[in-house]
């Protein structure tokens, strides 16, 4: 399971390093779908098919918009030259990410095995939560009822994102409803 | 945005009903199956988002419906606000308390308010998602012209 979990992870790294990389916009967009994908496939793995059934159709649909968009625009990017301050930059990052890795390998060992709880709390949402709730979904049962203040914030996170593509895209509206004024 | 071939447009008359219908679905049935109201209204937006490309953004008078979708879409989130605050006023007085009956676990009628909160913030998510996206397209003519 961890070892498969690993090869999904390795996977989606690749694709976002080719999506950086792509000389296409639309192949970047394509190859990003990658990371999105193997996510779904991570989530099947931990048996979660709340979180799967979510991020495969808001994958498929910012694959949708992202192409609606790129597909009339340029998709040419901008040719980049290796230079010696890049080579420079890269290896610092390059140095620090190993001093990270041996952080979290020093942090993460005394942690509990992969797959167990590690609070009270949602051993008592597992083991009790249809009955209070009346939701045979525990998912639905702890989104809408235990934490229902975080699903209010994402609605009005949703909320507030469709307001501002509005307001930034809707110009012309503006200054006609100006001019009528 | 200009439609696309007869192929195209006969396959997206046969699913578009398909894919909403099991959006509607999803949605219902959030509290007894996987899935809820986000998952469910991304499906119902993505039946839109068929109907759009496939017949391109002339055939459904786009301004008119963006207004409708903006409307909708507040109206559910108000909604969905207005039910959590009126635990406030009943039994135990706390915000988005579980006031209705709970029912028998695994019917379609229980789980209290579950199944109301899970229909607005599915009419929510979709109507946001499409909103996006004929902001989007607006946009793209509006360059256009």
């Amino acid at each position: 399971m961890e070892i498969l979990l690993g090869i999904i992870l390795v996977l989606m790294i690749a694709g976002s390093i080719y999506t950086l990389h792509a000389g296409d916009l639309l192949s970047a967009v394509i190859s990003y779908g990658i990371v999105g994908f193997g996510l779904v496939i991570c989530f099947l793995l931990l048996e979660a098919p709340d979180l799967a059934i979510i991020q495969i159709v808001v994958e498929t649909i910012t694959l949708v918009i992202m192409i609606a968009v790129i597909i009339d625009s340029s998709r040419d990017e901008l040719t980049k030259v290796l230079s010696r301050k890049t080579v420079i930059f890269t290896s610092f990052i390059i140095v620090v990410l190993a001093g990270f890795a041996v952080y979290f390998y020093l942090a993460t060992r005394g942690m509990v095995p992969f797959g167990e709880h590690m609070m009270r709390m949602s051993q008592a949402y597992v083991e009790s939560g249809s009955g209070p709730t009346g939701s045979t979904n525990l998912v639905t049962g702890v989104l809408l009822d235990y934490r229902a203040y975080d699903t209010l914030g994402e609605a009005t996170i949703l909320f507030t994102a469709a307001i501002g593509v509005i307001t930034v895209m809707r110009m012309k509206g503006k200054t006609k409803t100006l001019e009528e004024i | 945005m200009k439609g696309m071939t007869i192929i195209v447009k006969k396959v997206t008359q046969l699913m578009t009903g398909i894919i909403f219908i099991y959006g509607v679905y999803i949605i219902i049935h959030g509290h007894l199956t996987p899935g809820g109201g986000f998952g469910g209204g991304a499906i119902v937006a993505g039946a839109f988002y068929l109907l759009i490309l496939a017949y391109g953004s002339d055939y459904l008078s786009m301004t008119r419906k963006k207004e409708g979708s903006a409307v909708s879409e507040s109206l559910a989130i108000l909604a969905f606000l207005i039910f959590a605050t009126f635990g406030l006023f009943i039994g135990l007085k706390s915000f988005f308390l579980n006031y209705l009956g709970k029912g028998t676990a695994g019917e379609l009628i229980s789980g209290g308010i579950i199944p109301l909160y899970n229909l607005f913030i599915g009419i929510e998510v979709a109507a946001a998602l499409i909103s996006i996206f004929f902001a989007f397209l607006i946009f793209k003519e509006e360059i256009k012209q």
